[in-house]
């Protein structure tokens, strides 16, 4: 059993380590002391299990999971975070909550050797998407961009597009696509700021320099870029109401 | 409730005086008539009795319901009705007391009199309840803003108590989580930190917030609480303290700098994954202490407006609270530095 741990602070390691030394089975394939290297440590050695620290450096635990295509089993550790532990209850998922006894440890690796990869693996895409839902989560999205890694402050955000399973970020600097629904960006973002005009496009309103009619009841709303992102009947509603008019 | 102004003693014997005077004056005027003494008398003392009482029964129900303000003709109303029932009935007690044929014409005189009668009667009241209404509105106001005031330092109090008390669970577990680990790998360390956090605890909870403490003392406790970060970070972690030695002695509201340097851990921390190293610089400027704190940071990912977070925040309010100023706090982003600045006037008690 391959695992790797990560998690920033060396002393918070260290005491992992040193329980795993009564785990002969489990083999700690690599260290990692902030997600980048997570996402790298986890691509290279493809680990059946992985211990992570939610509050890291640059991405957080939960972000790092998102960047990852087909992530390891996962025991969450953290010392303190309320939207953290309120998601991982709500979704059956373990966690190790700060300091922990080495007793809660075993428990949780016992309980992950009798459940299955695949079980662990159903939970953890519904606890990304309401863990993502916590206040510090909604001012960034985390993207990869051929191995890069890439921060995007929701400002810098023009408008979202539908392209089949992903959703396709248009910024300043191009465009992203994240493995996400467009109702999620939908739930996560702040409502008088983004607004889904239609149903495949979520548009920055602070972006908007006008809205033009097209073609019968639709209109185009044209951005300060001179992206033309489609308006339907009950997105132009949703806009007039968001821009008070 | 508010005070009836006849509760006051100066008022009661202006009243009461008032009162006197008019119904002498009363007793002379119908004596100017040539009626006789007894008839005036029995007239002024009847009248004026009756008046005075209706003065203190409208004072009394303005003390209980004091009208809104442009609904004064409620007022108007009630002391039209008090002024003809006090003529009516004085009438009535008049005719009731002066049987005797000797004041046979003194009736007539009576009825006759009987507009001005109302006139002066209502213009009694309607002063007293002039007075009355003025008396009870300032009443209200004075209570309306002792309550205010109570409120306010109420909610001050309780802000400053939880603001303080901000214990920063994170802080505390990821520090025991630390404790934990160095139990096995190196106990003396671990016993050492423990004795760092409990020490900084104890100033934490200790420290009353009227009680300003020497910025030396305010520095030891913020060294305790670096050491402690410095063990979880490990060599992640530095710091750079300037002090000059005037600033040491000078007067600080407790834990004010803590969450200011918290901040700039996390901002430094959590923005980027090098080596960071945290300035701290306190001196002294037109005899204010200024200190000022730095921190590295990430241009690219991290919005300044998304670093400031709750701890500046509860430093600006802290000293809003204080000094009823918001220019005390200045931040600036430049070069991949982030700088905080917080100036602290001079303590009104500092010569203490």
């Amino acid at each position: 059993m391959k695992v790797i741990l990560i998690d920033d602070e060396p002393l918070a390691r260290s005491i992992i380590k040193e329980y795993l030394q009564y785990h002969p089975e489990m083999e700690l394939v690599a260290e990692c002391s902030d997600g980048f290297e997570g996402v790298k440590a986890i691509q290279q050695f493809q680990p059946d299990m992985i211990f992570l620290d939610i509050q890291m450096p640059k991405i957080n635990g939960f972000e790092m999971l998102e960047l990852i295509e087909d992530p390891p089993a996962v025991i969450f550790t953290t010392a303190f975070d309320e939207y953290a532990i309120k998601a991982f209850e709500s979704h059956a998922v373990d966690y190790l909550l700060k300091p922990f006894s080495k007793d809660r440890f075993d428990k949780a690796i016992s309980k992950w050797s009798q459940s299955t990869r695949q079980g662990s693996k159903e939970k953890l895409l519904p606890l990304l998407d309401s863990a993502s839902k916590s206040p510090s989560e909604q001012q960034r999205v985390v993207v990869k961009l051929s191995g890069k890694i890439r921060i995007i402050p929701v400002e810098d955000i023009h408008y979202l597009e539908a392209a089949d399973d992903y959703v396709k970020i248009h910024t300043r600097e191009g465009s992203f696509l994240k493995n996400k629904t467009m109702g999620h960006f939908e739930n996560v973002l702040n409502i008088n700021q983004f607004v889904r005009t239609h149903r495949s496009y979520i548009v920055n309103v602070t972006e908007i320099t006008r809205i033009d009619p097209y073609e019968k009841d639709n209109h185009l709303a044209i951005l300060k870029t001179g992206a033309r992102v489609p308006v339907s009947k009950t997105g132009y509603v949703k806009l007039k109401s968001v821009l008070g008019l | 409730m508010a005070r009836s102004p006849l509760s006051v003693s100066r008022f009661r014997n202006i009243f009461f005086g008032w009162w006197i005077a008019w119904a002498f004056l009363h007793t002379l005027l119908i004596i100017g008539y040539d009626y006789p003494f007894n008839a005036a008398l029995v007239d002024s003392l009847i009248t004026n009795g009756l008046l005075m009482g209706a003065c203190g029964i409208i004072s009394n129900i303005l003390r209980y319901y004091l009208p809104y303000s442009n609904r004064y003709v409620y007022v108007f109303v009630l002391c039209l009705i008090f002024s003809l029932i006090v003529n009516a009935l004085g009438k009535f007690l008049i005719i009731l007391t002066l049987t005797d044929l000797a004041y046979a014409q003194y009736i007539p005189f009576l009825s006759n009199a009987y507009w001005l009668r109302l006139g002066f009667a209502f213009l009694m009241i309607g002063c007293m309840a002039v007075i009355c209404v003025l008396w009870y509105t300032q009443e209200e106001e004075q209570e309306n803003r002792q309550r205010k005031n109570d409120a306010e330092k109420l909610s001050r109090d309780a802000e400053l108590y939880k603001l303080r008390q901000q214990l920063q669970p994170h802080f505390l577990f990821n520090s025991l989580n630390s404790i934990s680990a160095l139990i096995g790998s190196n106990p003396i360390q671990a016993r050492n930190m423990i004795h760092q956090l409990s020490d900084f605890l104890r100033t934490t909870l200790r420290k009353e917030e009227e009680q300003w403490v020497k910025m030396e003392e305010e520095l030891q406790s913020l060294e305790l609480y670096l050491d402690i970060e410095k063990v979880r970070f490990g060599h992640r972690l530095s710091t750079v303290i300037k002090k000059d030695e005037n600033s040491l002695q000078m007067l600080i509201p407790p834990m004010l700098l803590q969450p200011v340097v918290e901040n700039a851990i996390k901002f430094g921390l959590y923005d980027t994954t090098d080596a960071v190293t945290i300035f701290i610089s306190v001196l002294t400027e037109n005899d204010a202490l200024k200190v000022i704190v730095q921190n590295p940071f990430d241009p690219e990912t991290a919005s300044p407006r998304h670093g400031t977070g709750f701890g500046l925040n509860s430093v600006k309010r802290r000293l809003y609270l204080l000094f009823a100023r918001t220019d005390l706090v200045e931040t600036q982003a430049r070069d991949n530095v982030f700088t905080t600045t917080i100036n602290i006037p001079k303590h009104e008690s500092y010569t203490n």
